[in-house]
């Protein structure tokens, strides 16, 4: 499955949709961008007069990119699967935050798969900033899969 | 491996990932996982998982499927060990 064909089966739209574009995909892994444009709406609040990117927003972007896009790419592998109505559900997340991320920033996510087994995906996730930092690392796990409950 | 010893393990695995409001007096070998002992879907995977590594065995997604009570578990358990 292409990476043009995984954004468009993406569940998520704006604002709540922080995955730009794929540049790697496989069996074992992706990594994907996302610009954090100054109009996001969160930065108005947080903080007030001070906007940085709230760390549950990098969390949701390591996620959508490390674990959903993986996920369906993973997903379509297996011809049985019917190819509509995904389901997911995060069920555990633990990440650490190293550097802020502000308003206009371009970050890159790259994501290591743990396991994929019985709809559950558990992957190892990076977050960089455009000058190559680390920005926060963690582990994230989900449901994943298509049909009518997780 | 004993019947009770089997059992045993199996309890050791699912206290792990029991929620706090449910003890592990609670598990018996009735115990709908989901249901009573409020595991939910992510965290059944996991006991699966261990469930592999403690007996070293392997389950399908059939097993997954009819693995609804501690019972049933038993039950697959026994059936890959043969």
């Amino acid at each position: 499955m292409s990476p043009d064909h995984i954004l468009e089966k993406l569940p998520y739209a704006r604002p709540f949709l922080f995955v730009d574009e794929l540049s790697k995909i496989d069996d074992n892994g992706i990594e994907g961008t996302f610009t954090f444009t100054k109009t996001l709406d969160f930065y108005k609040g947080h903080f007030k007069d001070n906007p940085v990117t709230p760390g549950v927003i990098l969390t949701e972007c390591c996620a959508q990119i490390g674990l959903v896009c993986l996920g369906i790419f993973l997903l379509a592998k297996d011809i049985s699967n019917s190819t509509t109505n995904l389901q997911i559900g995060m069920s555990r997340s633990e990440m650490e935050f190293l550097l802020p991320v502000f308003p206009g920033e371009k970050v890159t996510v790259t994501s290591e798969k743990r396991y994929f087994r019985f709809h559950k995906l558990k992957c190892a996730v990076k977050m960089h900033n455009a000058y190559g930092q680390l920005v926060c690392k963690g582990e994230i796990a989900g449901m994943i899969k298509y049909g009518d409950n997780v | 491996m004993t019947k009770e010893e089997r059992y045993e393990k199996l309890k050791d695995i699912i206290k792990i990932y029991l929620p706090e409001d449910v003890s592990v007096e609670a598990i018996t070998m009735e115990s709908h996982f989901i249901n009573e002992l409020n595991i939910n879907s992510a965290n059944l995977v996991d006991i699966i998982l261990d469930v592999e590594d403690e007996f070293d065995i392997q389950l399908e997604n059939e097993d997954m499927d009819r693995m609804q009570t501690v019972k049933d578990a038993l039950q697959i358990i026994e059936g890959k060990l043969d």
